[in-house]
């Protein structure tokens, strides 16, 4: 069994949600708390969504020099599998494990609806379970939604193929390039601004998300030599 | 060691859209400030530490600019000796 382990900082909400998904991945999930260091047994670390530290300074810039997040790095330069979700998204970004940064939405409005993503990158641990291309109706929940990078970096994304979900239609927060998710060059990190744990269990009205799920959980399978 | 004061002020990047500088742009021409016009909107703080020399003082607080105030990708900012405390 595929073990994921889910981060909770102080004012993550979507923890316990992520850890449901994972679980109906067929992974064995457990909680880490952001004071303690040992990520040894992990094989997926997963930033959920939230408001950690009240998103005092800026989203993510406090939980960023959180204990916990010394071994995440850790866990990532090894190659680990790290995923982060909306406020974990952020925090990676702040981190320098993701380029670019996520500011406050070009409507100012927190926005709390479904949105249409397309699935750009099928290389990558979130989305190897999809077909390249296919649209995907995902809840978002942010105020600081708006993905920013400098040019350079822009292009480098687009280059690279690293751009892992891109918005359609309706871009609810202004992102450069419609950018939903991206990833890191060693494809190993992963963050995205849509909540697919919200939509990974048919009592709740959608499993669109829950490939994002079954994808972690059969990439870190053939990270292992097929052997499960 | 004295005790000194820094002002810190940590501003978005001008070449990216600043929403919230533009509503507050917006709210003061709909009350008739009509010679407004760009705003920005950024964060101020103001910190006290001990250090040996104002010189000193300054450089702790751009290196607290760069490892945690300001957002290297989105923020400049600008550190100014405060007044006495």
């Amino acid at each position: 069994m595929t073990r994921v382990a889910v981060v909770r900082f102080p004012g993550s909400n979507c923890d316990e949600d992520t850890l449901r998904a994972a679980e109906r991945a067929g992974a064995t999930a457990y909680y880490v708390w952001h004071r303690d260091t040992d990520l040894a047994q992990a094989e997926v670390v997963v930033l959920p969504g939230g408001f950690a530290y009240g998103d005092y300074l800026r989203a993510g810039a406090i939980a960023r020099f959180s204990p916990v997040m010394a071994s995440v790095i850790a866990h990532a330069e090894a190659g680990g599998v790290l995923v982060g979700i909306c406020n974990g998204f952020q925090v990676l970004c702040e981190a320098g494990l993701l380029p670019g940064a996520l500011m406050r939405n070009a409507g100012l409005r927190f926005v709390s609806r479904p949105v249409d993503v397309r699935v750009e990158a099928t290389d990558t641990p979130c989305t190897a379970a999809y077909p390249k291309g296919a649209i995907l109706s995902l809840p978002v929940a942010h105020g600081e939604g708006r993905y920013v990078a400098d040019d350079a970096t822009l292009r480098e994304l687009e280059d690279e193929d690293r751009v892992v979900f891109r918005y359609v239609g309706r871009n609810p927060n202004g992102s450069m390039a419609d950018i939903a998710g991206v990833t890191n060059r060693a494809r190993n990190v992963v963050g995205m601004m849509p909540h697919p744990e919200r939509a990974a269990d048919p009592l709740i009205g959608s499993v669109a998300g829950g490939g994002v799920f079954t994808s972690l959980v059969e990439c870190v399978q053939l990270l292992r030599g097929g052997s499960t | 060691m004295a005790t000194y004061t820094l002002d810190i002020r940590v501003m978005p990047r001008r070449a990216l859209l600043d929403p919230q500088g533009q509503a507050v742009e917006h709210a003061l021409a709909a009350l008739g400030f009509a010679a407004v016009g760009a705003v920005r909107v950024g964060k101020a703080l103001t910190v006290s530490l001990e250090a040996a020399t104002p010189q000193a003082a300054r450089e702790h607080g751009e290196a607290m600019c760069r490892r945690l105030l300001a957002n290297p990708v989105t923020d400049d900012f600008e550190v100014r000796m405060g007044g006495g405390t």
